[in-house]
């Protein structure tokens, strides 16, 4: 079991989500964050005076899934969340200990 | 409106004449007018200002323009009008004197030429309340607001009141009978509100952290809905300082319109060609600087007088803005001065320059009985150098008075960082 977590362009949310769906992945969990990281801020401009906006909103979504569907979930969230330009986001993969289901105690690939 | 204020003096009770009579057209446009300046105050300029507060202020800063409002008009009331255009004795020259104090001596049978003297008395309270508000967008954030309110009622009798005694108080005062013209407004309201927010921004002193920390605006879509709803107002502040639904009206409606659609044209323009970005709030500030710098000159100018009013009136406002202000550092929070100051003086000048030749349209003065326009311009520069003087020397009396009857005039450190919409006035903008 790994999680996959991607920070994407907001506006990509969308996409993202269809294509995963698409491929099967059952659900995910997303959060509005903010950060920068290659491309940096952006500047808002108010009568002359200019402030540097350090953090960009993004999103982070997070999901987990078998051993078996990790390759096809990165492959599926570059093709759908990139624009190619600066700014579209990292993927990151991480092992998952165990996962239980609340409602049923079910279990690690049963719970996911 | 000179001849306008000669018939307002025939038209006291003592005077009056056979041949006065109320004109029911006449009356209907001034008490519209008197609705649409209204509007300008409580809605526009509070929105204008409001949206380009930081959201912790932005209850206090709509407060302090919609309080300097109700609290001005009393004032108005009880001494500003009749200091503004009361009779003035031996000190005609300054000052109205305090004979229709609480509008003593005014009856609803008076007429002020074909309207009711009550309508003129409304209309012209909701310029004294404007102007006192122009000032709040130099101090916000900052400023107590008791100091605020007391500050208001005083300036209002203090230093409005005789501005508007000079420059429209009829024969004998000082700046009408050297010819001044000044259709709406430009030295009385825009000068001089612009100027008093100037001098409290010095004497009240920087907001903490400025210019270092960012300090963004909540909401520019306020700011130019507030900048719409200045200019729809506006019609009846120019529109209705013609006196009349007549053709000077209609003169002051076509210069207001075009002079303000190219001053936002042109603010545009110089940001897209300095910052590469045509900003909505450079726009909103482009019309209310338009609509500035053509208040003098509305019922004055032709077509291609309001488009040069109107252009040059945005690139001084823009120089205020976003030069000026940067060299001498002060924060004139939402530069009442840079926009209403420069542009009303701009305005003030450019009418002595650009006003037409045409007797019908002038009030009396050296370029109408003798087409002396470098005298006409001379006046011009005399009105404004008076206005600005008795501003700025009002405006610190005005000032220290206000600050001492409240204990200090400025906030203290930690409800100035908390924000005074919670810590002064106990509500916030949004609960989301």
């Amino acid at each position: 079991m790994k999680r996959i977590e991607a920070v994407i362009k907001p506006f990509k949310l969308e996409d993202v989500k269809d294509a995963l769906a698409e491929i099967g992945v059952t659900g995910m969990t997303v959060t509005e964050v903010k950060g920068y990281g290659r491309q940096k801020g952006h500047s808002e401009l108010y009568r002359g005076a200019e402030y540097v906006v350090d953090f960009l909103p993004k999103i982070k979504m997070e999901m987990v899934v078998s051993e078996d569907m990790v390759e096809q979930t990165v492959n599926t969230v570059v093709e759908a969340a990139r624009t190619g330009k600066i700014g579209d986001g990292k993927i990151f993969v991480s092992d998952i200990e165990k996962i239980i289901r609340i409602r049923t105690g079910e279990e690690d690939s049963e719970a996911i | 409106m000179k001849k306008w204020l000669v018939a307002l003096l025939l038209a006291l009770p003592s005077l009056a004449l056979a041949e006065d009579k109320l004109d029911t057209g006449d009356t209907a446009w001034m008490m519209v007018s008197t609705a649409l300046v209204l509007l300008m105050t409580p809605a526009g300029l509070a929105l204008f200002y409001g949206g380009m507060t930081r959201s912790k202020n932005v209850l206090n800063t709509y407060a302090m323009v919609l309080g300097a409002f109700v609290v001005a008009f009393i004032a108005w009331i009880a001494a500003g009008y009749s200091m503004a255009f009361g009779d003035g004795g031996s000190l005609q020259s300054f000052i109205g004197g305090f004979g229709n104090a609480f509008l003593s001596g005014i009856s609803w049978t008076d007429l002020s030429g074909t309207y009711p003297t009550y309508v003129f008395v409304v209309f012209q309270g909701t310029f004294a309340a404007i102007t006192v508000a122009i000032a709040s967008g130099s101090v916000i954030e900052r400023m107590k607001f008791s100091t605020w309110l007391v500050y208001a009622a005083l300036w209002t009798i203090v230093v409005y009141a005789p501005i508007t005694h000079m420059v429209w108080g009829g024969d004998g005062a000082l700046l009408f009978d050297a010819g001044a013209l000044d259709f709406a407004g430009g030295t009385v309201v825009h000068m001089n509100g612009g100027l008093s927010g100037l001098v409290l921004a010095y004497l009240v002193g920087k907001r903490n952290g400025y210019p270092k920390i960012a300090m963004k605006p909540m909401s520019v879509m306020l700011t130019a809905l507030g900048a719409a709803l200045l200019w729809f107002g506006w019609y009846g502040f120019n529109g209705g300082s013609a006196f009349g639904a007549n053709a000077i009206a209609g003169l002051a409606y076509l210069t207001t319109t075009l002079a303000t659609a190219v001053a936002a044209v042109t603010w545009m323009l110089i940001e897209w060609f300095v910052y590469k970005k045509p900003t909505l709030l450079g726009a909103a500030s482009g019309v209310v600087a338009g609509l500035v710098a053509i208040t003098p000159a509305a019922g004055f100018v032709d077509v291609s007088g309001a488009i040069i009013v109107g252009a040059i009136g945005s690139v001084v406002a823009f120089f205020g803005v976003a030069v000026l202000k940067k060299k001498l550092g002060y924060d004139d929070s939402l530069d009442a001065f840079g926009i209403h100051f420069l542009a009303g003086l701009w305005g003030a000048l450019a009418t002595g320059v650009l006003a037409v030749a045409d007797n019908d349209l002038l009030w009396d003065g050296p370029l109408k009985e003798s087409g002396d326009r470098m005298g006409q311009f001379m006046v011009q520069v005399e009105s404004v150098a008076v206005v600005g003087l008795v501003t700025l020397v009002g405006t610190v009396v005005v000032y220290y008075i206000a600050s001492a009857l409240t204990g200090g005039g400025r906030v203290d450190e930690e409800t100035e960082q908390i924000g005074l919409d919670e810590t002064v006035h106990g509500e916030k903008a949004m609960n989301l």
